[in-house]
């Protein structure tokens, strides 16, 4: 007899390509530095590599959660979704891109909107997500911009849009176009009402969303090394026929020409943006007591 | 050399304007203010490092600060291009100060400029545009805005952030239609009568005052704010606080009404 026997014939062989070592998901290559970082240190510094900063592309639900206090949001006008209004058909139907898109992004549509708190301030907050058709704009993500916009409006609120987007959605053509003019009309209506907008640029914001709502903040911040641009790189290149600089339209560029207020590295924006909502937010000094405290220190001074 | 007295010459009051150690806008910023973050770039053409803007909070009410910057040595100050901005600087102190308008906060500008920058760059993007534009921009602004000149009042250049409710001086600080070397040269062909053109020209705090073209003198500790930062700033504190408090307690109305008055009021004319 044997000393050893199989005790049952079911034991089959690992296929090829299964014969791997699982380090999905434990570790990520940064793209920049190419460190191997272990991706809970990665989930921890908010996607950033803590070796080189550079700042990862995040999703959409996963930025909002980094800005609200304590993570905590609601989440708003997730039933507005995109249709196919020209029947539009490129290399796949549009309609077809769509639940493909709804699929593999895990989000609604390319912007996810929000109602919660920042350093105690109400905030609605929307947060585009480039893996939804490139985080294009079409009339979907006019309407909920919109709606965030006069939400705010009505309930005298703050409100940050992170952008991440290729543009205006082609697919949906001038309709598309319009929700350029829909946005800026109700931003100019929080303007008026002297509610504050803060714009944050991520990598990448191009097209029709910058030259609309992305710029229209009354303040402007930027990730570090983002691609901000009207025209991206590729169309520039293909139509002056010229390489481009390396560090064309991204953040420093635009920092160094006026166009943003600040660059901000993920890890300090909730500090930061807290600091200019209590700019921003809180009541207007018209009260005496106040000026009573300043009165005194000036007597006590001199 | 009698610093900080009344027997101070003007020429005196000019070197101590122009001291390399004499406390510049961050250096009051740092001790003035908390929470503040700095605001870059007039969203047009560029950010100007001339000039410094920002939200803080002082004594905890929020407010906006925008100030021209000198460099303490020779990197910062080409980087700060010695404190003389661009077109770029005054629409970059504008924007924000439209920012302070729209949420409501009172505006502190503090003034050290040799002027502003005379460069062919500068002239291409309407230095004196941007200037002219600021002035009558300012003198609308729904705000309190309370001037406070801390070394250099460099003409146009100083004026383009210093139109408000109220100006104060540094009592070593200058303000002046031209530089006395500026003046020699043109009027006498020679810059080395600054001196005496320092005299004519009347610059001083204690002569501005005299003449009602300023409000208030800020007191300096002795021989001049370079010699304590911290106690320059106290004086500074108080006195903002001061003017500050007193202009809010004006409706908005009242103030941009007396802040039409004052400037309506600048001159000496005679009658045939």
């Amino acid at each position: 007899m044997p000393w050893f026997s199989k005790k049952s014939k079911q034991i089959e062989a690992v296929p090829p390509e299964e014969r791997v070592v699982k380090t999905e998901n434990v570790f990520v290559k940064c793209d920049e530095c190419e460190a191997h970082l272990y991706k809970r240190d990665l989930d921890e510094s908010l996607q950033v590599c803590p070796k080189c900063g550079h700042h990862f592309r995040i999703g959409a639900r996963e930025r909002l959660s980094m800005l609200f206090d304590g993570g905590v949001y609601e989440e708003l006008d997730a039933e507005v979704i995109s249709i196919d209004p020209l029947e539009f058909v490129d290399t796949k139907p549009y309609k077809q891109r769509l639940k493909q898109a709804i699929k593999s992004s895990g989000v609604p549509e390319a912007i996810v909107s929000g109602r919660g708190k920042v350093a105690d301030h109400p905030v609605f907050a929307g947060a585009m997500d480039m893996s939804f058709i490139g985080g294009s704009m079409g009339s979907a993500v006019g309407e909920k911009v919109t709606r965030l916009i006069e939400r705010a409006l009505k309930e005298h609120a703050a409100l940050v849009l992170f952008s991440a987007s290729g543009g205006a959605r082609m697919q949906e053509g001038a309709l598309s176009l319009m929700q350029m003019a829909k946005i800026a009309a109700a931003l100019a209506a929080l303007d008026e009402a002297q509610l504050p907008f803060i714009s944050v640029l991520t990598d990448p914001t191009t097209g029709g969303v910058t030259a609309s709502f992305a710029m229209l903040g009354d303040i402007v911040i930027a990730e570090p090394k983002a691609l901000i641009g009207f025209a991206g790189p590729r169309v520039i290149e293909q139509t002056i026929r010229q390489k481009l600089p390396k560090d064309f339209q991204r953040s420093e560029f635009l920092l160094d020409h006026g166009m943003v207020d600040a660059i901000v590295d993920r890890r300090e924006q909730r500090d930061y943006l807290g600091k200019l909502l209590n700019f921003m937010l809180n009541p207007e000094i018209t009260g005496a007591s106040e000026m009573d405290r300043l009165r005194s220190r000036a007597i006590s001074g001199d | 050399m009698p610093v900080g007295t009344e027997t101070t010459t003007a020429f005196e009051r000019v070197q101590l304007a122009r001291h390399p150690d004499r406390p510049y806008t961050l250096d009051f910023i740092e001790r003035l203010f908390d929470e503040f973050v700095e605001l870059h770039g007039d969203r047009r053409f560029a950010d100007d490092p001339a000039i410094i803007c920002g939200s803080a909070r002082f004594h905890g009410l929020p407010i906006v600060v925008v100030g021209h910057q000198k460099g303490r040595d020779t990197k910062q100050r080409s980087y700060r291009n010695f404190g003389m901005p661009k077109p770029e600087g005054y629409r970059k102190a504008l924007r924000v100060m439209k920012l302070a308008e729209k949420f409501g906060r009172p505006i502190f500008s503090l003034i050290d400029t040799p002027g502003a920058y005379p460069g062919i760059d500068a002239e291409e993007r309407g230095q004196a545009e941007a200037i002219a534009f600021n002035l009558r921009e300012m003198a609308k602004l729904k705000v309190p805005v309370i001037v406070t000149v801390i070394g250099e009042g460099g003409s146009g250049g100083a004026l383009a952030i210093g139109v408000g409710d109220q100006v104060m001086m540094l009592e070593n600080s200058i303000y002046s239609v031209i530089s006395p070397e500026g003046c020699a040269a043109i009027l006498w062909k020679d810059a080395k009568l600054a001196e005496q053109a320092a005299t004519g020209l009347r610059l001083t705090a204690q002569d501005l005052f005299a003449e009602n073209i300023i409000d208030k003198i800020i007191k300096e500790p002795p021989g001049g704010a370079h010699n304590d930062y911290d106690q320059a700033a106290r004086y500074l504190d108080a006195a903002l606080s001061e003017r500050l408090a007193q202009a809010v307690s004006y409706s908005q109305e009242e103030r941009l009404t007396r802040r039409y008055k004052k400037l309506r009021a600048f001159g000496r004319w005679g009658t045939a």
